[in-house]
């Protein structure tokens, strides 16, 4: 089946992830093959997801799991869980 | 490092509750960074997240007997981090006007242009050809510019690598409305970076405008 530019555009974020009908991404494949522009958007798409999944696009603020560590230890020092279940 | 195995998940925790408590640090270990960044995707104030992260991971502690092990440990983290934020947003709101992109969170589905942005220059992936700071920096950008409810989808499946069911767990939603908003958001970051990102890249062809 012939699909057009905005079909595509739909199907993008599911194609990324394989998560599309087989036929579908035989559609998609054959529009991919001559259109550049879409071949273009899914690229581009594909390399948002890739940098954003970069550890160290989003970092901890220093010392935030030290000071939590310490936190959980005085909490903990208070008794076990069950115990001191308060809600 | 992280320790993703539901079954020395569910091990650990009958031994914390059976009085090993030290080994509750080892086991949110994994769950810190999703649950800040969702805090800091709610609050919007560092000071306010990493208060509310703590207040989370002792709500988990104290709570750790009523875990069912039907959801993975993190994804139950990361609901009780939700709803600490969303609790501690709706104590702000009413000290504020609604500030909150297109309303409060997770009310609404946003509208929006989800076109992409249509581009050729911007193909490979610049890591190489960029200072790393300027685009992270980009990045964070684009995603605080997201509206919140697909921020946080973006949040936990792009970013921290949850999958369909573990996001829709934690967020409450359907897997349906996770595809859909990521979909969406993926589409607004693509719109909104890649004319920023083509600087980045080597110049191979020129801008095709909009299409009609």
């Amino acid at each position: 089946m012939r699909i057009d530019c905005k079909h595509v555009w739909e199907h993008i974020s599911a194609y990324i992830d394989g998560e599309i009908d087989p036929v579908l991404r035989a559609d998609i494949d054959k529009h991919l093959e001559t259109c550049e522009i879409c071949s273009a958007v899914l690229d581009s798409t594909r390399n948002v997801v890739v940098l954003i999944a970069d550890d160290r696009v989003f970092d901890l603020p220093a010392g935030l799991s030290e000071r939590l560590h310490k936190r959980l230890d005085e909490e903990m020092s208070a008794g076990p869980p069950r115990e001191s279940l308060t809600e | 490092m992280s320790n993703h195995d539901p079954e020395s998940e569910i091990e650990s925790i009958r031994r914390i509750l059976a009085g090993e408590k030290h080994l509750f640090h080892d086991l949110i270990r994994p769950c810190e960074r999703p649950v800040f960044f969702m805090l800091m995707s709610i609050l919007k104030n560092e000071t306010e997240a990493e208060d509310a992260a703590q207040e989370t991971f002792i709500k988990a502690y104290r709570n750790l007997h009523l875990f069912r092990g039907d959801a993975q440990f993190r994804t139950w983290v990361v609901s009780i981090a939700r709803n600490e934020g969303l609790g501690r947003l709706r104590k702000l709101d009413n000290r504020r006007e609604d500030s909150i992109d297109g309303g409060p969170p997770g009310s609404e589905e946003a509208t929006g242009d989800f076109t992409p942005a249509i581009l050729t220059s911007w193909r490979e992936i610049p890591i190489e050809t960029v200072e790393r700071e300027e685009l992270a920096a980009l990045l964070r950008e684009a995603i605080a510019a997201l509206p919140e409810i697909y921020r946080n989808v973006v949040l936990l499946r792009d970013i921290e690598e949850m999958d369909i069911r573990q996001t829709a767990e934690a967020l409450d939603i359907s897997e349906g409305a996770v595809k859909v908003r990521l979909h969406r958001a993926r589409a607004l970051l693509q719109k909104s970076l890649a004319p920023k990102l083509k600087g980045f890249a080597p110049q191979r062809r020129g801008w095709f405008g909009r299409r009609a």
